[in-house]
């Protein structure tokens, strides 16, 4: 126990680099999720086409998998066209990957959420004279954003949940830290439950979050008896 | 494309050898894991609390921690202790396959066992009162109304989680096990390139592809009167 005490602050340090790791893969998650949503409806058929065949091929790839090609293929990448001048770090590594497997999950996610909010009133908000991005952004998002949160919710802890992969190519994690300090106080199991615990209780505070997110997004809405 | 060749040539036999070793992880995992998840489930959905917390609790552990910990906790953790290491326990953490085996199914079971217990949430009550009203105990009902029905309802999510597993199966990768993965990564290692791990890559993909529709077929085979 007083092997915990005594790392207990390097533990923190790694929380924080985790949490750091899964907010930065859920923005740009988001962001490609979004965009390649619309890549998904878009009209321009091979658009649609290749953005379908490449959520699909990246969604029955392992995680890890596509970390390790991400992290060594990026490496490798640079190292062939800037000569070793450039690394690639693993935190780099970590949030183009997670951001990947992100985007590909809540692509499907968000289209069927565009899809649901109903023609008419995206054709009410093109007649009030609303430009292409303001009815994207004042119509649509909105009522799209309250279908698609209870998804988001869960790929959000799957995407905590995978930021642990990142420790084995050397991100100075959580789970790092506590292979490090499972080696010098010679107590792995203390330290890897610890870890599991601070993982539990992360994802035990973001229900309430998304809870209070959906209360948000749902007023309005009657509520299902 | 020359380079691809010959890294099929060359090391085809132990890629090969490496997808049997994760072929054997999912099937294991998915069978032992199926087994523990209707007990898991039925307790779960049990009215008495001591059947129904502890259920609840190795839910939300195996559901709410990273696989990679729960690997590391058993094939690193608890090696520690020398009671452990004593115990016939010991037999099954001290390999690497079979304490990756172990976590698998674990951890398979727990979201198996979440699904299911949605399934026995929904199936009718009118079922359950018909069977009460023909004199079946408390017993019959569950394991030959409630259980069979649930399944049933849950096939679907089920064969999901399964299809899930095959990824999950490349953590084994993490504690020696030479998966594909483990494979793909030591081929990538010495060859200095990513060519092995793209070729893992894609036979993941291809055998998820084989898997749902192979497991849809199955679903048809359950669920008879909703084909159409």
């Amino acid at each position: 126990m007083a092997a915990l005490i005594d790392y207990s602050s390097q533990l923190l340090d790694g929380a924080w680099v985790t949490l750091e790791l899964a907010f930065t893969s859920l923005f740009f998650g988001m962001l490609l999720g979004l965009a390649t949503a619309s890549a998904k409806l878009s009209e321009v058929r091979w658009l649609s086409r290749a953005a379908f065949l490449a959520t699909d091929f990246l969604r029955g790839i392992p995680e890890f998998l596509i970390l390790l090609i991400c992290y060594f293929g990026l490496s490798n990448l640079i190292n062939t066209y800037f000569d070793g001048s450039l690394s690639v770090s693993p935190f780099a590594g970590g949030v183009v990957a997670l951001a990947l497997v992100f985007g590909a999950y809540s692509s499907e996610v968000f289209r069927g959420a565009f899809l649901s909010v109903s023609k008419g009133q995206l054709e009410a908000a093109r007649a009030y004279g609303l430009s292409r991005f303001q009815t994207l952004w004042f119509v649509r998002l909105p009522q799209a954003w309250r279908i698609c949160l209870p998804s988001l919710n869960n790929m959000w802890q799957n995407l905590l949940k995978d930021t642990s992969l990142v420790s084995i190519v050397g991100l100075e994690d959580m789970l790092r830290k506590a292979n490090i300090a499972a080696q010098y106080t010679k107590q792995p199991f203390m330290f890897y439950v610890a870890v599991g615990l601070i993982y539990l209780a992360l994802l035990a505070a973001s229900n309430p979050a998304f809870a209070w997110f959906e209360r948000r997004a749902n007023r309005g809405f009657a509520k299902a008896a | 494309m020359d380079s691809l060749v010959l890294l099929l040539t060359e090391s085809g036999p132990v890629l090969l050898s490496g997808l049997v070793t994760s072929l054997k992880l999912l099937v294991l995992s998915c069978l032992f894991g199926f087994m523990l998840a209707v007990p898991l489930a039925v307790a779960r959905s049990a009215q008495s609390r001591w059947l129904s917390l502890p259920s609840r609790a190795f839910m939300t552990v195996f559901r709410g921690t990273p696989l990679l910990v729960q690997l590391f906790i058993l094939y690193y953790g608890l090696a520690q202790f020398d009671w452990v290491r004593h115990s016939p326990l010991w037999l099954l953490l001290e390999g690497s396959f079979s304490c990756a085996l172990l976590a698998l199914t674990l951890n398979i079971a727990a979201y198996m066992a979440e699904d299911i217990r949605g399934g026995i949430a929904g199936v009718p009550a009118g079922e359950q009162e018909a069977a009460a009203a023909f004199g079946m105990s408390r017993f019959m009902i569950t394991w030959y109304i409630v259980v069979p029905r649930a399944i049933g309802i849950v096939a679907p999510t089920l064969a999901n989680e399964v299809v899930l597993q095959l990824k999950s199966t490349a953590l084994a990768s993490t504690i020696t096990v030479l998966d594909l993965t483990g494979v793909a990564r030591r081929l990538s290692i010495a060859a200095y390139d990513t060519d092995a791990l793209i070729l893992a890559g894609v036979a993941y993909v291809a055998i998820a592809a084989l898997l749902s529709s192979m497991l849809k077929f199955a679903e048809g085979r359950l669920n008879p009167h909703l084909l159409r």
